[in-house]
């Protein structure tokens, strides 16, 4: 069939989805906009979860945040599945190019091995705070409200699975297999990680899942990450020959700067909902945030030593001034 | 080069469970009953989660590598597709309905497979089975996303699929899928895996990807077609994951093989009644024939399912409940439904008609033991009233199925002459069912099943009227006032193919002749 449908002029009837159409209007939407306005179903549920016979399977009430409307939490990344995963996919490739650079330049054997065995203390169990992170971001998409909210909490969830995977691969090019044995063993025991560990261990048992997001995603993560791959990877270790450490964690600091400009936006929009909003928030992050960082003060101190404390304080100023700029009140 | 060299390498399966379960551990500060509430009060038993065997061996790095190319691709030909009016390409404007039924009862089921398996991938105790529900649960939200976004050019240009999400909440046939998946999802994560995993995934899937896909590649839609094959490396490892957890559960603990039996009897019966509808759209909406239901159920269900369940005859599995008597349903169910929706299509957001007389021969040659004798005299009776400008709309509300929500139009085991009706009575109400089988999964859990939305109660009782509508007033047009809280395009979305608004613009975009013999819409509402 050649004949020049291409060039006839064919008027379309509509522009979008009616469940997209009620934002925007009847204009031609973006893909993420079709991916996430208005898709959780909302109405007319059948059955009550047997897990959980107080709620409807998607919820509201699951959580003490009110929203008139929970599309309003959008993902400044518009990102949906494809989005996504070819942006993973490209950083992906650039790993890829960091493992064949360090590699071929043997710059893992030239690290000392003070420096090396010192990299695998810090990062090996962090490979289980990454997995916790997974688990609270399934709470979130599981438990959470409307896909605006809880769309990019599953992808989310996914990358932290890769965090994890990341470490566990750096732990397997610096060392024996044995060494995420020894991470697992620190983790479990060692009393420098036990404040931690105890504090992942609550906020798995978080039921609300917008506590949840604050908890994980902002208070601990919020600390952890610039203190272990800015002060420490990349300051403390790079110092002492450990680059490749940096470069073969790259992933993370990058991961965690784009995904909180996703954090900081859902926390801004239901801040400023309303003044029950920005007060429940604002006590979760201070109190997450007290805990996250009293915890993470003998991680901070394993790290860095005696300039831990100090980098720590430093890293919660520069966290306690995202959270205000978000809208909280501290 | 690296001077220690002779490190010890990890074997692909330790590499795997390094990068996964090797994550996971058992907490202290916390009980491990609290971080993991829910995957004991179903009564399966599972002494080692060790024993778990993945069921596929995909990191992270892969995972972005593979899908990111895959959707590379598929975003080109859904770019292009649009550019080029692929639309137009179709072999005919009746198909564009098969992607109505796509998008308004398929669709939205990826979306809840979506927060399902996020579900369970957090709350089964066992850390490689919650790897597995997760890799899921995203592919899900790829299905959901990759089918909207191909299907979002047909939506600028045909009706009945601008509103898909609003009517799965509200549109009477739309209860069929919504309560399969809602049933599913508020069942625990075991029977949940054993719904959607093994028995709709595992079992039936061919069932519901052949119609459409291979549908759409013999109808010119070029689009639905490569997201139906971009997603099916995705199927293969859901359908993996059914496989290992039945298998798993069936291991772990004797006393775990009758729970799965119960569920497997339920989910397949379940299953197979949704499958009605697909069983429908395969014989009556694809313009360009693929096979009949009867050779896809003879070749999917009785061919494959059967040698599976002689597979899991060892663990003391066998046939689910209903096998023979959805068997004898080949000849009929499709029939039946088509019939249940021509009369019903002022109801319903997309369109209905009499197959030509070279489709009904198709039917006749197919169904041999049944076209003729019970259906091809109605459909040409149908034809007659419609050409004589008398298209027959039913206006009244039929009795539904308290269990599959379908409108009774099922016939008994061994005489498709009369309506199959089965009640029970609880609680000092009477329920109704289609079949042994939807009775049968009722008396199991009825308290379950009392909660049901069912579209026809809820209308007769005021809860499907905009607000401040008064069904008192003399001349209330009850279906009138239901389409309005529907929010469906009365006369655009709804009634006969024939005189449609999809088949004038189709005929004009296309510059066809206008088709002779078109009947005058006729008939009620
Ligand atoms: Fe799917
Ligand atoms: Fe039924």
């Amino acid at each position: 069939m050649n004949i020049d449908l291409q060039a006839r002029q064919i008027k379309p009837l509509r522009q979008t989805f009616n469940r997209v159409a009620a934002y925007t209007g009847d204009k031609p939407a973006s893909r993420y906009l079709e991916a996430t306005l208005g898709v959780q179903p909302t109405a007319n549920f059948h059955y009550r979860p047997t897990w959980e016979p107080e709620f409807e399977v998607y919820d509201t009430r699951r959580t003490a945040v009110k929203m008139a409307d929970w599309y309003a939490l959008r993902d400044p990344r518009q990102y949906y599945y494809a989005t996504w995963t070819m942006a993973r996919a490209r950083q992906q490739e650039s790993m890829e190019a960091s493992y064949q650079f360090v590699e071929s330049r043997g710059l893992i054997g030239k690290m000392s091995d003070a420096v090396r065995a010192n990299a695998c203390e810090m990062l090996m169990p962090l490979r289980h705070v990454a997995w916790g992170a997974n688990m609270n971001n399934c709470t979130v998409c599981a438990r959470g409200y409307g896909t605006a909210f809880t769309a990019p909490a599953m992808l989310h969830a996914m990358d932290q699975l890769g965090v994890a995977q990341h470490l566990t691969r750096l732990g397997l090019a610096l060392d024996e297999p044995g060494v995420l044995e020894a991470g697992r063993n620190d983790w479990l025991q060692n009393p420098h990680w036990q404040p931690l560990r105890e504090l992942v261990e609550n906020t798995l048992v978080i039921q609300d899942p917008f506590e949840v997001f604050v908890a994980q995603n902002l208070a601990l993560d919020g600390l952890l990450y610039p203190l272990i791959y800015g002060q420490y990877v990349d300051e403390h270790l790079a110092i002492q020959g450990g680059t490749a450490v940096a470069m073969l964690t790259a992933f993370m600091p990058e991961w965690h700067d784009e995904s909180a400009r996703w954090i900081d936006a859902v926390v801004k929009v239901a801040a400023a909902e309303s003044g029950d909003n920005r007060g429940l928030i604002s006590n979760w992050y201070a109190t997450h945030v007290a805990r996250a960082q009293a915890a993470l003060v003998p991680v901070a101190k394993l790290a860095l030593g005696d300039a831990g404390a100090e980098a720590l304080c430093a890293v919660r100023e520069t966290l306690d001034a995202r959270a205000r700029k978000a809208g909280l009140t501290l | 080069m690296d001077t220690r060299v002779t490190k010890k390498k990890l074997g692909l399966k330790e590499r795997y469970a390094a990068m996964t379960r090797g994550l996971a551990w058992d907490t202290t500060y916390q009980p491990m009953d609290k971080v993991f509430p829910f995957d004991r009060y179903e009564g399966i038993k599972i002494h080692d989660w060790e024993k778990w065997e993945d069921p596929f061996r995909l990191t992270m790095d892969a995972y972005w590598k593979y899908q990111g190319e895959k959707e590379r691709k598929l975003y080109a030909v859904i770019e292009a597709f649009a550019q080029n009016n692929g639309q137009l390409g179709v072999a005919d404007a009746r198909y564009i309905n098969a992607l109505k039924i796509f998008i308004q009862a398929v669709t939205p089921l990826e979306y809840m497979a979506h927060r399902g398996f996020a579900h369970v991938g957090r709350h089964f105790t066992g850390a490689g089975a919650r790897v597995a529900a997760q890799m899921q649960s995203v592919d899900e939200l790829r299905h959901f996303q990759t089918e909207t976004h191909a299907i979002s050019h047909y939506n600028k240009y045909f009706n009945g699929m601008h509103n898909a999400s609003h009517w799965y909440d509200r549109v009477w046939y739309l209860a069929v899928p919504k309560s399969f998946f809602e049933d599913a999802m508020s069942g625990g994560p075991f029977e949940f895996l054993t719904a959607v995993s093994f028995s709709f995934e595992y079992v039936l899937t061919n069932l519901l990807f052949v119609p459409f896909m291979s549908g759409a590649a013999h109808n010119g839609d070029m689009s639905t077609v490569t997201f139906g094959f971009s997603a099916q490396s995705d199927e293969s490892r859901h359908m993996t994951l059914g496989i290992e957890c039945i298998k798993f559960m069936l291991e772990q603990d004797p006393a775990n093989v009758p729970i799965v039996q119960r569920w497997i009897d339920k989910w397949f019966w379940r299953g197979y009644r949704l499958l009605t509808i697909v069983a429908m759209m395969q014989d009556y909406m694809l313009p360009k024939r693929v096979m009949s239901w009867k050779e896809a159920w003879e070749m999917y269900a009785e061919e494959n399912g059967g040698a599976l369940f002689k597979d899991l005859a060892r663990y003391g599995i066998r046939l689910p409940k209903g096998w023979e008597i959805a068997c004898e349903g080949k000849d009929h169910i499709s029939h039946q439904a088509w019939n249940a929706f021509y009369n019903f299509a002022a109801a319903a957001p997309f369109h209905t008609w009499v197959p030509t007389d070279e489709e009904l021969n198709w039917l006749s040659e197919k169904y041999p033991d049944s076209f003729d004798q019970y259906y091809r005299p109605r459909l040409e009776f149908y034809r007659e009233r419609q050409q004589a400008g008398h298209r027959y709309y039913s206006k009244t509300l039929p009795m539904l199925c308290t269990t599959c929500q379908i409108p009774m139009f099922f016939t008994e085991p061994g005489d498709p002459t009369k309506i199959c009706y089965r009640e029970t009575t609880h609680g000092g109400d009477k329920y109704h069912f289609c079949s042994d089988g939807c009775k049968h999964i009722f008396e199991q859990e009825p308290e379950k099943y009392v909660q049901s939305w069912l579209p026809v109660h809820q209308i007769y009782q005021g809860h499907c009227f905009k607000p401040g509508v008064d069904p008192t007033q003399p001349g209330f047009d009850p279906l009138a006032a239901v389409l309005d809280w529907y929010d469906l395009n009365v006369g655009r979305d709804n009634f006969d193919f024939e005189g449609s608004e999809d088949q004038r613009n189709f005929a004009t975009w296309r510059g066809d002749a206008p088709q002779a013999g078109s009947a005058k819409k006729g008939g009620a509402a």
